[in-house]
């Protein structure tokens, strides 16, 4: 069995419209959430459920000791939190991530191994 | 009191008190010695009561009688008394007085370091339950064995193993340390959940004795309660859970002596004062804001034991039951959340969440897919009832499984 990491990315502008979402939908998602991790945990495939990265907080440290604000890099898409899962092949990580609620919100799932610290390929 | 009872009510009540107290005294090594000093002041008293008439206050008599046994065996035993003085490194200076404290106060004590010295995470958890059941419950070997649907001679073996790793691993019976005594804590409370669910879903026949083995379960949770470094929020949780649970106790098995399943249950006949004090138990438990597996158990368990509207009721026992698993995974929380979510959500979905937990060959597996198959392909559901059949432990669960079947035609 290997282990795989779950980083959830959304888009910088849907996120902006967080704001907006009703009690109900929010009501919604938090329970796609749970059912969708409860269903990895029934399973006996989840390794580390992870965390939620905040938004408002955030900074990007660059070289030369450059800081600036938010999560944002280059591109208009941030992390939003991470899961780590079992898996036995990263096809199998890929068919759980397929149900993950945050591609509804037009949202990714990017799936990485865990490898050794001088694993480089 | 009827007299012929009144011994064996008094070994059930005291032996393991008694057993706990002079085994703290002595030490891990000596529990077989602090057990036949028990026993032999049962035997007196079966002969002595007999001829000369029940004492006046039979406790005080066993508790003296039992004092002298083992002054006695101090004396005579050259062996045991250089063993315990060498190990009793307390008091070098003063002369050695064998002092054995049965106050109330020392009882409950001892039967707090007995629990930590028994639930120790060198022995296999069964063995955990079986010690505990005789030593700190006074369980006799043949109630053991026929509650734990097996023999005599397995759970001999197994206690003695038990004590023989004890003795090894010189485990001191004693309250862990503040630094170790979490940990230690879980592997009590895991130990006295299992003694619990002995107990409560045992389908051996003896329905007085699983309910004894419930309400011991609950005692000890109790003295971990009592105690202010052992009462941490997640064993009132566990007793809130315990609580909870044994309200049901008498609804749970009809008067023909068959298992009536939760849908079916009278409701006048739980115990509404236990469901208050699993109530109670629950408000402490939260008040930290600690959130414990037990936590998410009771607070399961408090739907189970309250009326609430159906929908209201599932949604939150599944989304309870996600992150319960998301704790921590366990095969019977998965398979209670499969149930759950059928509940929510329907047969069809709920039938793709159960097959997903592969647990082929686990009885409750093929029961819930039996159960979530009928209506939806009823050659399915018998293959799984069949299976389950097969796989059942006992004539209760045998008969449940067998009407099912019946019911497919």
């Amino acid at each position: 069995m290997k282990e795989f990491a779950l980083i959830f990315r959304v888009n910088g502008d849907a996120a902006a419209s967080a704001a907006d979402i009703s009690p109900a939908e929010m009501q919604e998602r938090m329970t796609s959430w749970s059912n969708w991790m409860g269903g990895i945990a029934a399973r006996d495939r989840l390794s580390y459920s992870g965390h939620r990265l905040g938004i408002r907080e955030s900074k990007a440290v660059a070289p030369g000791d450059v800081v600036t604000d938010g999560p944002y890099t280059e591109v208009k898409e941030f992390i939003n939190g991470f899961m780590i899962v079992k898996a036995q092949s990263v096809d199998e990580a890929v068919e759980m991530a397929k149900s993950c609620p945050i591609l509804f919100g037009g949202g990714k799932v990017e799936v990485r191994p865990l490898v050794a610290s001088d694993d480089n390929n | 009191m009827d007299q012929g009872q009144l011994i064996p009510d008094l070994y059930r009540k005291e032996y393991g008190k008694m057993v706990t107290v002079l085994c703290s005294r002595f030490g891990i090594a000596y529990m077989d010695i602090a057990e036949d000093i028990v026993s032999d002041t049962f035997l007196s008293a079966a002969e002595t009561w007999g001829l000369k008439g029940v004492p006046s206050n039979p406790v005080s008599w066993l508790y003296a009688v039992a004092r002298n046994n083992a002054l006695n065996s101090l004396k005579h035993d050259r062996v045991f008394q250089r063993q315990v003085k060498k190990d009793l490194t307390i008091d070098g200076e003063k002369s050695f007085e064998m002092e054995i404290d049965l106050s109330p106060k020392n009882i409950t004590d001892s039967q707090l370091q007995m629990m930590f010295a028994i639930c120790h995470p060198s022995i296999p958890v069964e063995a955990q339950v079986s010690l505990a059941l005789r030593v700190l419950c006074g369980f006799s070997i043949d109630e053991i064995a026929q509650a734990l649907l097996t023999t005599k001679s397995n759970i001999n073996k197994r206690l003695f193993r038990a004590k023989e790793k004890l003795r090894l691993e010189e485990v001191k019976i004693a309250v862990p340390d503040s630094r170790e005594i979490s940990v230690r804590l879980d592997t009590v409370l895991i130990c006295l959940y299992l003694l619990f669910n002995e107990g409560y879903y045992s389908t051996s026949p003896d329905k007085v004795l699983r309910r004894d083995f419930c309400l011991e379960a609950m005692r000890l949770t109790y003295l971990l309660i009592g105690n202010a470094p052992t009462g941490m929020p997640r064993v009132h949780a566990l007793m809130a859970l315990m609580c909870f649970q044994a309200s049901r106790f008498d609804a749970r098995v009809n008067d023909d002596g068959e298992l009536v399943l939760y849908e079916d249950q009278d409701i006048r006949r739980w115990d509404e004062e236990l469901i208050q004090r699993g109530n109670d138990f629950f408000i402490r438990a939260i008040r930290d804001g600690e959130v414990s597996k037990y936590h998410l158990e009771a607070a399961i368990a408090w739907w189970h034991s309250h009326p609430a509207e159906e929908r209201e009721k599932w949604e939150n026992i599944l989304r309870l039951y996600n992150q319960r698993l998301i704790l921590e995974y366990s095969p019977v929380a998965a398979l209670n959340r499969a149930y759950a979510f059928y509940r929510v959500y329907g047969r069809e979905r709920a039938i793709a969440e159960a097959e997903a937990l592969q647990l082929a060959g686990n009885l409750f597996y093929h029961s819930l897919l039996g159960e979530l198959y009928t209506g939806v392909d009823n050659e399915q559901a018998r293959q799984h009832l069949t299976q389950a059949l097969k796989l059942a432990g006992s004539a209760a669960e045998r008969t449940v499984l067998g009407k099912k079947i019946e019911g497919l035609k």
